[in-house]
């Protein structure tokens, strides 16, 4: 079976209230949605909210739970909306978090993970105008705190079924240590318990200190470079749905691009055996480490045969594979035309990796903030553990416009502002996310919860009744558009989805 | 146990990679300079005024 790479992307944004002395996190986190929701939906009460009775975050895809293995805390009475554009803003592990839609390709994929940006940036808005004077709230689209803590950027791509897991783990772990060298968003310093943090001056991501295994169901603690959550949100008959945790948030639009773009190929590649060598490392998680501490993009790691090979080598030749997949099988399952466009600057990033990294400098987050950095070192004489640079390393990834360094530094975009400010309220129309998006401004008073793969309707009359949405491919615009069109009231809709 | 030791010892031969500055080629040395000398007068006007206590009261519960 041929699945198309449904995809999406789920962020945790870092969160700080400025102007108490003890601010709280939770409060803070659910005071920035909420306000966002009075301002933008101020006639959507009661608000749709998020239906739990689905959600198996425990399962494991490895078809058994670990005893020590911790169910991820599901905490429900928090704030915790869906949107119009088929997307969910809530409240988790005390941070703001936005969920994409279900998205049909890497393009989309970028625009959704813009608009929650801009949402974001409408909420800390929104939340001034709730807040003392002297109080701000503002986040930050990062990863880390510098000090030990990680939050996520997970990145969701829907499988077939019938592909081995361990088909899945072999592959996906060489694609996931090498890719480091164009996702990463740069960090100042380490955070590997064991090291000092100025031992290493500067690495590629911010995520890689915080792996310490290979797979695994937890995304909390001891973080592994596959995660095992098994809840396709869909026919598990057929899919499932790969949680990628190994990922930076980007605030690179091109870094984004190809983080979901090129992921979604190899998946594919993997589904269709069709990756021509097995690269196993040795220890893929100091691997990991290794890439991200490795500026020079030179450093051999070591292969479990006693051979050793660089990361852009690896990346090289899943992408030398790539070229004969696509050639062979097309592009249809891995994101149409927007994948030959992937396939391009994919090929162009990695030539530029290897020839002078620095030309990426205006494409790539973790060479944009090392350019960045490395200047602003030199023109004070700074020494790489200063202060000044931590601080503005974490101020490249400021939400407000007029603070962020990433965005102060012009980076090349891909999608322009007109499409990214439509999907703050439309949903994709070739995925079920219009089915959801477009209910919910229709007959939003009638939604009484929703989730990735249903629909609660109250009509008023019968009991409450259940729209399920298994297939993530059906419930676009060309399915459904005319007949959305057509109903006038829920209760339509139900009679015409039942007949 | 075992776990322990390996940890230990991933710990120790990382130090042995030195962290290698990335080796700017002149040219594009140059360029670099001249680009960013404009943006970081810019960017001086808007950066956080106390750096130290900036980074040191930026803690953030750990998520997934």
């Amino acid at each position: 079976m041929v699945v198309p790479k449904t995809l999406g992307v789920e962020t945790e944004y870092g969160i700080v209230l400025r102007g108490t002395d003890e601010p709280n996190p939770i409060s803070a986190s659910s005071l920035l949605i909420n306000s966002y929701l009075m301002v933008r939906e101020p006639r959507s009460q009661p608000r749709v909210s998020w239906d739990f009775e689905d959600e198996s975050p425990a399962r494991d895809a490895r078809g058994e739970t670990p005893l020590h293995a911790l169910a991820p805390e599901i905490e429900t009475h928090l704030v915790n909306a869906v949107l119009t554009n088929g997307a969910r803003y809530y409240v988790d592990h005390a941070h703001p978090e936005y969920s994409t839609p279900e998205c049909a390709d890497a393009r989309s994929v970028l625009i959704h993970d813009r608009a929650g940006e801009q949402i974001l940036i409408e909420s800390m808005a929104a939340a001034k105008t709730m807040l003392a004077d002297h109080q701000e709230i503002v986040v930050y689209k990062n990863n880390s705190d510098g000090k030990g803590n990680s939050y996520g950027c997970h990145e969701n791509y829907l499988m077939d079924r019938s592909t081995p897991f361990g088909q899945i783990v072999q592959h996906a772990i060489s694609h996931f240590v090498t890719r480091q060298i164009y996702i990463g968003a740069g960090k100042v310093g380490t955070e590997l318990p064991g090291m000092n943090r100025d031992e290493v001056t500067f690495q590629l991501t911010q995520r890689a200190d915080f792996f310490e295994e290979q797979v695994g169901l937890e995304t909390t603690l001891k973080r592994p470079i596959i995660n095992t959550r098994d809840e396709p949100h869909a026919d598990a008959r057929k899919y499932r749905r790969l949680h990628v945790i190994a990922g930076d948030a980007n605030m690179s639009e091109v870094s984004t691009y190809l983080k979901v773009g090129v992921t979604a190929i190899v998946l594919g590649m993997i589904e269709h055996d069709a990756i021509s060598k097995t690269f196993t490392f040795a220890d893929p998680v100091r691997a990991m480490q290794q890439v991200s501490h490795d500026l020079t993009l030179k450093q051999p790691l070591d292969l479990d045969d006693g051979t050793r090979i660089r990361a852009i080598d690896v990346q090289q030749s899943l992408f030398d594979d790539a070229q004969r997949f696509i050639d062979e099988h097309g592009t249809d399952s891995v994101g149409g035309p927007v994948a030959l466009d992937v396939m391009e600057r994919w090929g162009r990033t990695l030539e530029l990796l290897r020839s002078d990294p620095m030309e990426l400098a205006d494409t790539l987050d973790w060479v944009a903030k090392y350019r960045l950095l490395e200047a602003y070192r030199e023109r004070h004489g700074l020494s790489w553990s200063d202060a000044r640079l931590a601080a503005m390393d974490i101020q490249y990834h400021d939400m407000r416009p007029g603070r962020s360094l990433a965005r102060k530094l012009g980076l090349q975009t891909i999608v322009t502002d007109e499409e990214v400010f439509a999907a703050r309220t439309d949903p994709p129309e070739d995925t079920r996310a219009y089915f959801r998006g477009e209910c919910l401004r229709k007959w939003g008073d009638h939604i009484v919860a929703a989730n990735w793969d249903s629909l609660v309707f109250d009509v008023g009359v019968d009991p409450l009744r259940r729209i399920p949405m298994m297939e993530p491919t059906r419930g676009t615009r060309q399915h459904v558009g005319t007949m959305l069109e057509e109903c006038n009231t829920p209760l339509e809709l139900l009679e015409r989805l039942n007949g | 146990m075992a776990e322990r030791e390996q940890k230990k010892r991933s710990g120790q031969s990382q130090e042995t990679d030195a962290v290698e500055e990335l080796p700017a080629t002149s040219e594009s040395g140059e360029k670099l300079k001249a680009d960013m000398d404009d943006l970081l007068d810019e960017i001086d006007e808007v950066l956080e005024t106390n750096a130290e206590d900036f980074v040191k009261s930026y803690i953030q519960k750990g998520g997934q």
